[in-house]
């Protein structure tokens, strides 16, 4: 077998594994799902119409809101799904399960290939729930055209394999489930100080560079010019290099953190 | 029996400033079962660890061969060779006992009817056959193991690393386990085990390396390490100070415990020499209350090996523990 076919047929086995878990054992998924649909109902339903109001310069619209907050929370979405994927990479590491795998003459990247792609699967599963969600509230795209569609599905797939490859690094240099957690939090606050809510104008001049340069804003941005028609402008740019950067970064920190003698 | 299945020079490990393995040769021809025998943190497991390519050896390490093949150049080549069941259950505790089997089998890339088969044979040698659908989280210690042992085999492993396979099992447990070991050495598989407790590599090992402080302190059969042991004594016990001196006196070698009312004397606890002991104190017409035969342990063998004075009270004192194997006759 040559050794590209090898380390398919390994990661396929090793994501047929982590989709087994992921199948059986739910409520991890579901719970991480519960942040990102309880903020978006919150801020539409509860603050909807402030929110609305100081957006729209005046005049509050429910409706408009929904679709300015929605793409914001699909990818808060992934960074709450990655969550996920810090703590289980971390729980696999410390079961006895992996040095077995690493004593076995299997690809050896696979192990780690299983968690992404099954994170990337379980991310784009997340992103469409939460999605049904929004439509079911009322966001509805303003002419987005199915090949804005399909950018739009494209830019969360490669969105969330970038997350996944730093949250698997996360997880591999967590001692525990605990620690992972904590280390992952970022990915589910950075959302938060983005123009997910408000808009980068609106916050304090200070702020604003952080705001906008952060890798979520590019990122929602693009998402909100696919699906709203808003201009993307140079953000298309700097959300497809931030994805491909952190996809890099974790992958190097992930495969050589993996490479290293087990702790 | 050219070809060493374990061949290892001067193997050395640290972490950090603690060095745990310190120039270890092990020799282990194909086909037998090798013991590495050793108290908690004398480096068995950091042994096997090396062997089976889960860590890289310590500088200064010579050269190692497992299975014909060098473990620095060619450590995939080992891996398609050698079985490893680690001290920790390496099983996936969220899937089930069969799933578990044929995840082994995906990975050992047989053929899917082929994994089938493999997977259902060695669930049922090994009893899991019931809890085969269950998830493997809800096994008992001793099925987790069994389980474990059924993983290590999907292969066909021709090297098997065995990492305290007993820890922790009952005494049942441990007794299925031994026929387990056992039967796998018939087929011509090469075990190399390591455990703590010397009856276990007693009863199934070959060859036994006594591993202290990162050292080997002694290597060979289990009947000569057990000669370099002078811990072998019966003890006899008196309640009536009177019978006791008769039989001090009658028994002029043996150590004497004047408080306890106890007398220690040297015995290889074999039949001939218990009837020797026991015709000297019916001539003396003297019987004790309670006669204890005290085994060679491995705590015996480490005093031994390591030089390490062991203070007459002391010793007296672990005899007392219950945790010794004695057969006490009343």
């Amino acid at each position: 077998m040559s050794a590209l076919a090898l380390a398919v047929r390994d990661s396929n086995t090793m994501l047929r594994r982590n989709l087994l878990h992921a199948r059986r054992y739910p409520s991890l998924t579901l719970n991480l799902l519960l942040t990102p649909v309880m903020l978006l109902l919150l801020f539409v339903y509860v603050f909807g119409d402030v929110m609305s109001a100081g957006i729209g310069g005046g005049g509050a619209d429910r409706a408009d809101y929904i679709a300015y907050i929605l793409p914001g929370i699909l990818l808060m979405t992934i960074g709450s799904t990655v969550i996920g994927t810090a703590v289980s990479v971390s729980t696999d590491m410390s079961e006895g399960i992996v040095a077995r795998f690493r004593t076995m003459a299997i690809h050896r990247g696979s192990v780690l290939v299983g968690h992404v792609v099954g994170s990337v699967l379980q991310c784009a599963m997340s992103a469409v729930l939460v999605g049904a969600v929004g439509l079911a509230i009322g966001f509805r795209s303003t002419d987005a055209t199915a090949l804005e569609w399909l950018a739009a599905f494209g830019l969360v797939v490669l969105f969330a394999s970038a997350l996944t490859w730093v949250a698997v690094g996360m997880g591999l240099v967590s001692p525990n489930a605990e620690a992972a957690s904590n280390n992952a939090m970022p990915m589910i606050l950075l959302p938060l100080l983005s123009s997910a809510f408000i808009p980068v104008e609106t916050m304090p001049g200070w702020f604003r560079p952080i705001a906008e340069y952060q890798p979520f804003t590019p990122a929602i941005e693009t998402l909100r010019g696919l699906l709203l028609g808003t201009g993307i402008g140079h953000n298309g740019w700097l959300a497809l290099a931030w994805c491909l950067g952190l996809a890099a970064l974790g992958y190097f920190w992930s495969t050589a953190t993996f490479d290293r003698d087990p702790r | 029996m050219t070809n060493p299945a374990i061949a290892a020079h001067g193997l050395r490990k640290s972490y950090g400033d603690k060095t745990v393995l310190d120039g270890v040769d092990l020799t282990v021809p194909e086909g037998t079962i090798f013991s590495l025998l050793g108290p908690n943190g004398a480096g068995k497991t950091t042994a096997v660890k090396i062997l089976s390519t889960l860590v890289s050896p310590g500088p200064g390490s010579g050269p190692i061969r497992v299975g014909g093949h060098d473990l620095a150049t060619d450590a995939q080549a080992i891996r398609a060779t050698i079985g490893v069941t680690g001290q920790f259950s390496a099983v996936d505790g969220l899937i089930t006992g069969e799933e578990n089997m044929l995840l082994m089998a995906d990975l050992h890339h047989l053929p899917r009817p082929d994994g089938r088969r493999v997977a259902a044979e060695l669930l049922e040698r090994f009893d899991l056959v019931e809890a085969a659908k269950k998830p493997a989280s809800t096994y008992s210690g001793g099925m987790k193991r069994r389980l474990d042992i059924a993983m290590t085999l999907v292969g066909g492993p021709r090297i098997i690393f065995l990492d305290e396979p007993t820890t922790g099992l009952d005494p049942r447990s441990r007794h299925t386990m031994w026929g387990i070991i056992r039967e796998l050495v018939t087929g011509g598989v090469t075990v190399f085990l390591t455990t703590q407790y010397l009856d276990e590599a007693d009863q199934l090992a070959d060859r036994i390396a006594v591993l202290n402080g990162g050292q080997i302190a002694a290597e060979g059969s289990a009947a000569e390490l057990k000669r370099l042991v002078p811990g072998g004594h019966v003890r006899l016990r008196f309640t009536d100070p009177d019978v006791y001196r008769s039989a001090a006196t009658a028994l002029g070698e043996a150590a004497r415990d004047d408080e306890a009312l106890s007398l220690q004397v040297p015995s290889d606890g074999g039949q001939r020499d218990l009837r020797a002991l026991l015709d000297r104190l019916d001539a003396a017409a003297v019987e004790a209350d309670e006669l204890t035969v005290h085994t060679p342990d491995l705590d015996d063998v480490f005093f031994a090996l390591t030089g390490s004075a062991v203070p007459t009270q002391t010793k007296t004192d672990r005899t007392d523990r219950t945790t010794q194997p004695e057969e006490t006759v009343r």
